[in-house]
């Protein structure tokens, strides 16, 4: 009797909504392939980090109070006296840093199994869209708070753009909406804070997944589970029944349904991520002063600069190569180009195979040096410079930018290894 | 509806009238979205000129006054210390004061319209952060010199008339904002002489 009402219930909508079709077409019956190992839950991950922020950022805003002269006390305010008010905040300061911990893994995991080559490229393009946008919303909730780092940390970042030839000055004005970083530049910040880079940010992630659903998931072998139809024996293609969307055209082959097992291995995922996440929630909030810089618990004044400024830890990597090169304006046009090759990587690439497990050991060499470039500039960034660090520094952003060059140049008749027919595992 | 047959070239004309006309309109309209972020009126009624007493400023002192929410500083040079300016120009990376940091008639070799009296934006031209003024230690950053900026940041260092040294970050020699004097002991900071 109950089911019945049920099922009348579904129908009813169905008729009006492609509910039940949405519904397999995106999780029941769709075809993920079956050797997932642990670097694909970053992509799950990220999108929970994503309800955090959301949630955590709306409640926050509840108390916040954007302006120059309350900005601040209301920090402490939420701090101190909202019921909740610091797990919140802690919550939403520790997301930032979460979400680009399971970004960098979810981009790396994309590097080392090729899953931005073709037919991935737009998956990868929207993805970097992503990426951007997000330091664009972490780097304007960074001035929210009103205390010192916020507001030359924003200083610092801000006037990079005053080293554009021209335009520079007048760029930077109007960025700021003042002669300074004032409470014009605070509310314009919040608004595109709350507002505006949420907005492009959700709809970039269903345009991501849109995407990767219309090609269908890279894995681990780099090989596709999609076959010509009509050639794959019953044996590979299994029980499963894929909606049409996908099994119409072509075969598939060693792939599962993503729900319910793909969903329940994300819970295990998830899981794990919530107790590394709580723990820094409530043993080590500031994390060490890398999530929330010591300056920061002092107010915004403009006329005392802090000793020694560096920027939250996602975006060190940059700001060492920025740092390493001794003139302004060649430094901002690398520290540009560092995200802005990212793009590029899908045609970079001219290699077939996909998997580092088939590529060349000179792939594999390439990839490890630019990881340890990577975090020898994210670890120099956060640190002085002195002479010695500079140098270091130097030869890590040649590292970096090498990768790209060095990738173009071998991948084009690159000694891989024999692909197998079917997912190894 | 008429059965006549289409007539496909001024369906193109009006498809592109229509396209440029609405394309105006989004352009027209995209600006009081661009146009809101200046400086409002408010805040450039606060960039409005100040005026500095230097009635009783003492030899080597600096004071710090607010403009465009920016500290600018008078500094008062010595006799010694004017004397030493030129003789560390071949340490320099804009000694001559090539570039337009300063205005007309600070373009010499004491960066200022009196030689005693030295004005500047304390913001560093690398990426922004403030100097601080070294009257007596500057010896422990450039061997040799007195007194001079340092700045915190990234360690860039000018000298007294706020020109840049060599090998630092900060790419150009400190900003001379607008000023001139009104009187003997006065100072307005934010226009040049003859402008109301």
């Amino acid at each position: 009797m109950l089911k019945k009402l049920v099922m009348d219930g579904i129908d009813w909508i169905d008729a009006r909504i492609p509910m039940t079709d949405t519904w397999n077409k995106h999780l029941a019956q769709y075809p993920t392939p079956v050797n997932f190992n642990f670097w694909y839950f970053f992509g799950s991950l990220a999108m929970l980090v994503l309800v955090n922020q959301i949630l955590t950022g709306i409640w926050l805003t509840m108390h916040y109070n954007p302006s120059a002269e309350g900005a601040f006390a209301s920090i402490e305010y939420i701090m101190r006296d909202v019921p909740y008010g610091w797990l919140l905040r802690y919550m939403h300061s520790t997301g930032a840093s979460a979400f680009f911990v399971v970004i960098y893994l979810h981009m790396f995991r994309g590097l080392i199994y090729g899953s931005y080559q073709k037919p991935r490229e737009l998956i990868w393009i929207f993805g970097m869209l992503i990426f951007l946008v997000l330091m664009a919303e972490a780097f304007m909730g960074y001035l929210l708070p009103w205390g010192q780092m916020s507001f030359w940390g924003a200083q610092v970042i801000i006037s990079l753009f005053g080293a554009i030839p021209v335009i520079g000055d007048d760029l930077t004005l109007w960025i700021r909406g003042d002669y300074v970083i004032s409470g014009a530049t605070l509310n314009r910040f919040f608004a595109l804070h709350v507002v505006a880079l949420p907005l492009a940010l959700v709809a970039l992630v269903f345009l991501h997944i849109v995407a990767l659903h219309e090609v269908g998931s890279n894995n681990p072998d780099g090989v596709e589970i999609k076959q010509k139809k009509g050639t794959a024996s019953e044996e590979a293609k299994g029980k499963f029944t894929f909606h049409q969307q996908y099994s119409g055209k072509k075969d598939i082959i060693d792939a599962v349904p993503f729900h319910p097992y793909f969903t329940v291995k994300d819970i295990m995922g998830v899981s794990a991520f919530l107790i590394c996440f709580a723990a820094v929630i409530f043993f080590i909030p500031e994390g060490g002063g890398f999530f929330l810089e010591p300056p920061n618990f002092e107010a915004a004044n403009g006329l005392k600069t802090p000793d020694h400024i560096a920027p939250v830890w996602y975006y060190t990597p940059y700001y060492a190569i920025l740092r390493a090169i001794p003139d302004k304006l060649i430094g901002v046009v690398f520290f540009g180009g560092s995200i802005a090759i990212l793009f590029l990587l899908p045609w970079l690439d001219r290699c077939k195979v996909k998997s580092i497990r088939y590529r060349s050991w000179k792939h594999k060499l390439n990839i490890t040096q630019f990881t340890i470039c990577f975090i020898v500039l994210g670890v120099l960034g956060a640190l002085p410079a002195t002479p010695l660090y500079t140098i270091i520094a130097q030869v890590a952003s040649v590292g970096y930018f090498g990768f790209f060059i060095a990738l173009f140049v071998y991948s084009k008749n690159e000694k891989t290894k024999p692909l197998p027919t079917r997912l190894t595992h | 509806m008429s059965n006549e047959p289409v007539n496909s070239g001024r369906r193109k004309f009006l498809t592109l009238t229509t396209g440029v006309v609405g394309g105006v309109g989004a352009a027209a309209v995209a600006v009081p979205f661009v146009k809101s972020w200046s400086p409002s009126e408010k805040a450039k009624a606060a960039g409005a000129p100040v005026s500095v007493n230097i009635d009783k400023i003492q030899p080597g002192q600096l004071i710090r006054v607010e403009w465009r929410g920016k500290p600018v500083w008078v500094v008062s040079r010595t006799d010694k210390v004017i004397e030493e300016l030129p003789k560390i120009d071949n340490q320099l990376r804009d000694p001559a004061s090539e570039e337009p940091q300063q205005p007309d008639y600070a373009t010499n070799e004491l960066r200022s319209i009196k030689p005693e009296l030295f004005v500047a934006v304390g913001i560093c031209t690398h990426l922004g952060c403030s100097p601080t003024y070294l009257p007596d230690t500057f010896g422990e950053q450039v061997e040799g010199v007195e007194s001079g900026f340092f700045c915190p940041c990234h360690g860039s260092k000018f000298d007294m008339a706020g020109r840049v040294f060599q090998n630092v970050p900060a790419p150009l020699n400190l900003v001379i904002p607008p000023h001139h004097y009104v009187s003997d002991t006065t100072i307005l900071i934010g226009l040049d002489k003859g402008d109301a």
